[in-house]
This record gives C-alpha cells, sequence and structure tokens, in this order.
C-alpha cells in the first residue's frame, strides 16, 4: 500500500516561496509525473516527499501515517537521483546491499534480494565493479537497482535520463514503464520533458511557478488543458494561439472574431459577455491546408520541418501570430507562399481573458 | 640563426637550469645542517667553509648520552598524533555541517575562524601560561595537545571543509534514504570518499604540530618537552656549537622528513583512487 496524501503544502528558501500550497493525492500503484518548466519547483517538492528538505507548512501523510517532520531514513521511500549519486568507494553489489544492510537484513535475504535486481535491471556481471567503471547508462540501472532492492513504498525519481544520450533515454523510458508494470510499485516521477510525461505517467501534475496548474490523465490533459499555461506547455510543436473578442452569442456556442481576420463559430458553453477578449487555441493536427475558396484563413508560410513521417509548416497570420501545422511526410508548404487553412472546429480550445478554458458544448471523449 | 628546433630545445635547457638553481638554492641550508652534523666543532667553525672532512658520529653520540634523544622525540609524536587525532575528532563534524547545511554565515564563521591564525601568538601567552597553570598543566603533553588542536583547527576545518564541499551532496542524501543516521552517513559514506583530504589535512597537521616551537618552548621544560625544545635547548646556554646543534637539528627534522616522504605515495594514491565521480 502507498496512498500518500498532501495538504497545503508550501515551502520557501530564505522568504522567496518555492512552493505555493500544494494539494495532491497518489494513489497505490500509480504512476505519477511532476512536470513543468525549469525552476518551477518540482525537485523542490520531490525532496519534500522524501524528506530531505524541512517543510515550511502543511503535512504529507503516507497511508495515514503523518510523515511531515519524519527524516528521510524512516519514511520508507526510495530516490534515484538524476546525477545517479552512486556510492563511489562500494562495488555495484554493494551499493544496492546497502540499504539492506543499514536495516541489519539477513545476510542471505540481502543476496536473494540483490540478486532478483542484478537479474530485472541485467546488471549480474557488473555486480563487482565500482561506479567508475560503468556507462551512464549502467550507471543509472544501478541507481534504479539500489531503489528496487529496498521495496519502497514510493520510488522517487529526480529527472532520472536527462543525463542520457537521446537513444538510451528513450530505451530506459521504456524499461521503467515496463518496471512499474512489472513491481506494481507507486512511483513518482520529475522532470521537465513533457514527452516523458505523456509517455510514462498515468496521471500527470503540470507544476507552474510552485503551483499545481492542473492534475489529470495525459490524454485529459491533452485535449482538455485547463488553461493557457498547460495548452501551451504540452505537445510538440506546441499549440498554435489566435487572439480575438466574441462577437456574438447562441445557444450553442459563440461567434469569435479573431484579429487573424475571420469569424469562427465555436461549440463553447461557457459563460462569456459578447465582446469579452479570448484566445483560441488549436493544435498542428486540427489546421489543414484548403484552397484559397474554402479556406477561413489566409497566412504567409514560413520554413517547414521535414520529419520524414510528418512535415511541420510554420505559417504566420496577417496579425503576426505563428501558428505550425502537420501534414503529411511527402507533403512540404514552400517557404514565403501564401496558403489557406481551415480549423478543426470541434478541437479549438478557447481560453477567457484569465487564461482559463471555457468549456466546450461537445466534450470529446478523453 | 637558430632553427625552431634548436631554440626551442635551448629553452627547454634554460627553464631546467632555473628550476635547479631554485631548488639548490632551497635545499642548501638543509645540506649544509646535515655536512655539519658530521664535522668536528673546530671544522664546523673554519673559514673558509670547508666541503671535504674526516666525518664523525661524535655530536650524535653527545646528544644521545646528554638528552636522551628518544625521549623527546617520543613527546613529540604522541603530542603531534593527539592534537591531529582531537583535532579532527571536532573539524570533522565543524566541515560536515558547514559544506552540507550551509547558512547564511557560513561564510563569515570560514573567514573568522581563520582570522583568528592572524594575531601574534605572543599576544595570548600571558594568559594562556597562567591558565596552564592554574590548571596543574604546566610542561605535560597535555598542554601541547589541546594548544595545537587550538591553533591547528581553523586550517584544518578550512580543509576538510574544501573537500567534503567537493563532493556531490546526493551522494549523502542517497545514504540519508537509505536509511543512514547522521554517525553512519559520516562514517561509512563522506569519510571513505574523502579519506584523500582527510590524508592530506593529517599529514598538514602532523607537521604543524612537528614543527611548533613557541608553545612548547613557553609551557614546557624537562618532562613534556618535544623535539623543538631539545633543538633549542642547544641553542645558547653553552655558546654556540654548531655542529651539535646541526646533529640535533638534523635528528628533529628527519621523522617528519622520512614520513611525509613516505606517505607522500599514499596521498597520491588516496587522492586519486577516492577520486568522487
Ligand atoms: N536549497 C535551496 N536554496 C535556495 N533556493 C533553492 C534551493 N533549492 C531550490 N531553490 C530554488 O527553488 C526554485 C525551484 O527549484 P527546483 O525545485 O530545483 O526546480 P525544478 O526542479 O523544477 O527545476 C529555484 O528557483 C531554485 O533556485
Ligand atoms: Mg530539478
Amino acid at each position: 500500500m502507498a496512498d500518500l496524501k498532501i495538504r497545503n503544502l508550501q515551502k520557501g528558501f530564505d522568504g522567496h516561496a518555492i512552493i505555493q500550497g500544494i494539494d495532491l493525492d497518489i494513489r497505490n500503484r500509480e504512476f505519477v509525473v511532476f512536470v513543468g518548466p525549469s525552476g518551477c519547483g518540482k525537485s523542490t517538492l520531490l525532496r519534500l516527499i522524501a524528506g530531505l528538505e524541512e517543510v515550511s507548512s502543511g503535512s504529507i501523510e503516507l497511508d495515514g501515517r503523518e510523515i511531515t517532520d519524519e527524516s528521510p531514513a524512516r519514511r520508507d521511500l526510495a530516490m534515484v537521483f538524476q546525477t545517479y549519486a552512486l556510492y563511489p568507494h562500494m562495488t555495484v553489489r554493494k551499493n544496492m546491499s546497502f540499504a539492506l544492510d543499514l536495516a541489519g537484513t539477513d545476510k542471505q535475504e540481502v543476496e536473494r534480494k540483490v540478486s532478483e535486481a542484478a537479474r530485472i535491471l541485467e546488471l549480474e556481471p557488473l555486480l563487482e565493479r565500482k561506479p567508475r567503471q560503468l556507462s551512464g547508462g549502467q550507471r543509472q540501472r544501478v541507481a534504479i537497482g539500489r531503489a528496487i532492492v529496498r521495496n519502497p513504498k514510493i520510488f522517487l525519481f529526480d529527472e532520472p535520463l536527462s543525463n542520457l544520450d537521446a537513444a538510451l533515454r528513450v530505451q530506459m523510458r521504456l524499461e521503467l514503464a515496463r518496471l512499474h508494470k512489472e513491481l506494481q510499485a507507486t512511483m513518482i516521477y520529475v522532470t521537465h520533458d513533457q514527452v516523458e510525461a505523456m509517455t510514462l505517467a498515468d496521471k500527470v501534475v503540470v507544476l507552474n511557478g510552485g503551483r499545481i496548474e492542473q492534475v489529470g490523465s495525459p490524454l485529459e490533459l491533452y485535449n482538455h488543458p485547463a488553461n493557457l499555461f498547460v495548452a501551451g506547455f504540452l505537445g510538440t510543436p506546441k499549440m498554435g494561439f489566435l487572439r480575438g473578442r466574441v462577437s456574438a452569442l447562441h445557444a450553442d456556442g459563440c461567434e469569435v472574431a479573431l484579429d487573424a481576420g475571420c469569424t469562427l463559430r465555436l461549440p463553447a458553453a461557457g459563460t462569456l459577455d459578447v465582446g469579452s477578449p479570448v484566445t483560441l487555441g488549436i493544435r498542428p493536427e486540427h489546421l489543414h491546408r484548403a484552397p484559397p475558396e474554402q479556406a477561413q484563413l489566409m497566412v504567409g508560410t514560413d520554413v517547414s520541418e521535414r520529419l520524414g513521417s510528418d512535415t511541420y509548416c510554420h505559417v504566420r497570420t496577417d496579425s503576426e501570430e505563428n501558428l505550425t501545422l502537420r501534414v503529411r511526410g511527402d507533403f512540404t508548404c514552400g517557404y514565403g507562399e501564401r496558403i489557406g487553412l481551415t480549423l478543426d472546429l470541434d478541437h479549438c480550445h478557447l481560453f477567457d481573458a484569465d487564461g482559463l478554458a471555457v468549456a466546450r458544448a461537445v466534450r470529446q471523449a478523453a | 640563426m637558430l632553427t625552431l628546433k634548436q631554440s626551442r630545445r635551448l629553452t627547454t635547457w634554460l627553464v631546467g637550469l632555473a628550476a635547479w638553481s631554485v631548488a639548490l638554492l632551497l635545499f642548501f641550508p638543509i645540506f649544509w645542517m646535515l655536512l655539519t652534523s658530521f664535522k668536528t666543532e673546530i671544522d664546523a667553525f673554519a673559514t673558509p667553509p670547508q666541503f671535504f672532512f674526516v666525518p664523525t658520529l661524535d655530536n650524535y653520540l653527545h646528544i644521545q648520552e646528554r638528552s636522551g634523544y628518544f625521549k623527546y622525540a617520543w613527546n613529540s609524536v604522541t603530542i603531534a598524533f593527539g592534537a591531529t587525532g582531537l583535532g579532527l575528532l571536532f573539524a570533522i563534524p565543524a566541515a560536515y555541517s558547514m559544506a552540507f547545511f550551509e547558512t547564511r554565515r557560513t561564510r563569515g564563521t570560514l573567514l573568522w575562524m581563520l582570522s583568528t591564525k592572524m594575531l601574534p601568538a605572543v599576544g595570548v601567552l600571558v594568559p594562556i601560561y597562567l591558565l596552564a597553570k592554574s590548571l596543574g598543566l604546566l610542561d605535560t603533553r597535555l598542554v601541547l595537545v589541546l594548544i595545537y588542536t587550538l591553533i591547528n583547527m581553523p586550517i584544518m576545518v578550512w580543509m576538510v571543509y574544501t573537500y567534503f564541499k567537493d563532493i556531490p551532496r546526493e551522494i549523502l542524501e542517497a545514504s540519508r534514504m537509505d536509511g543512514a543516521g547522521t554517525l553512519q552517513e559520516i562514517v561509512r559514506v563522506l569519510l571513505p570518499i574523502s579519506k584523500g583530504g582527510i590524508a592530506s589535512t593529517v599529514l598538514l597537521s602532523l607537521i604543524l604540530c612537528w614543527n611548533e616551537a613557541f608553545w612548547s618552548l613557553n609551557l614546557t621544560s624537562a618532562k613534556a618537552a618535544p623535539l623543538t625544545a631539545l633543538i633549542a635547548s642547544y641553542s645558547s646556554p653553552e655558546g654556540l656549537f654548531w655542529a651539535k646543534l646541526s646533529a640535533v637539528s638534523t635528528l628533529a627534522c628527519a621523522p617528519i622528513l622520512i614520513f611525509g616522504w613516505i606517505s607522500q605515495k599514499q596521498l597520491v594514491r588516496g587522492l586519486s583512487f577516492g577520486a568522487v565521480k
């Protein structure tokens, strides 16, 4: 069991509020990812959970036990650090058995657990080596192994893949996902990389400036971002944004006049007033090229990026706003041409003046 | 005209020459002390100075007979190791807290500690002498151990602090997550990683204690006197006996030089083996 309850958690360094009131529930066996831009307080939040930083105010509860002021040693959590933080003077075997040795675990039991972890992580041939004789990926595995042997209530990962090269990162990402399934463990994973967040998480927690912006499954967040920040943060290439004003209200939606020079009728159900400023968000896959006579929007093309499977065309509206559209890989837009676009109206996101999402009339299944 | 190759060789040669000159200049007094210690008192006074003479061990025998070299040497050893051990006992926890639990005042504290080294020792001679006297510590090894511990403390803390500073704090945090208490964290993780640095700190402290003369001269006389006090006892009261003075100085320097030379190899090994990656 591992149910974590965080209530109104706050943390400041030298009078600067870094974590500003976090409420969060993490349930048994969940893979939770904290994601957000660099410096938003992800690591600090994780370290507060781990007990490596002192809480300024608020509470942390694990399985009904208050652990806010408990020492890290007695929280029964394991952490994998970005820099691996292996003990340089110990062999791989010793690194993995250190916690068990400290706890006075029976020798045979230690041996069994280390072998088991070494088998899972394919570290068997490396057990007698010192950390400096290992490659980055191998060190990473040892760091994970060190956590596994302890069978902790929760695994904490702080950007564990960011020191690996791109190919290895993809491979380790898969392995972590597999490990989570195999161990049926509860994991909290910190990253600034939204691809890792999307691919690994059961539950994504988007942080910004020490506050939670939104919590939800990856697709929920992708399809229904609660605000402009989440909308812009998740997804590559980024969602495009167009400014405009509400020009008319209807029973089933509203009409929005965009600065870019067109008027769209959207199925929005939130409370809006005629004339209030709004921002329309649209993802690259929901923009389509259209012949000028059918187009809703005329834009000038900038450069294109060919990825093989897809091509991303960067375009600019007459109101100087940038959009990206995704087209087929064998397709490209010229440079400096004028082309017409249509928007998938069902997939347009509408945000009010405060940047909060306006509820859509027809909610797409997440 | 010189070719490029020739001029490069000339440069190398000149640099080598300069280096050797400086080295010889620095080494010469020690060499002369060693040489003089094997001369008779008459040879030692000869003008012009003699490089070639019939060597004798008389000076050494005389010293051993008159003073008993080993008593002083043993005092030096116990005082140096005692003060170093005691110093480490305080320096390690102090450096640990300053390196890994830094506060706004840590920097200031470090500088303040070092600033105590800038005061002239003689300024506190009278109070310390009186203190030692009323505690009945005059002419004991304990008083020198305590004094040396205190005067070397700032340097030991600084050195250990800089070595600790190089160790990623995550390694210690990992051990904390693994269930280590503070003492286990220090003994089983921190010290093994920094053993090269601790070794050089120990070496420096031993050398400083071994060579200290001011306090040993003022606070000890017969029972607890270390080698520095022995040298001093040959310098004035019986007139100037250059050969004997050289012999006793050689005897005082030899152990620490040999010790330094041996541990230098250990040190280099310790430093590279404990390298943190
Ligand atoms: N020990 C500390 N002392 C002072 N400021 C800190 C400390 N740790 C983190 N911070 C500050 O807290 C903010 C959040 O840091 P962090 O949690 O590491 O961000 P993230 O992991 O999201 O990139 C940063 O602005 C950082 O400067
Ligand atoms: Mg971080």
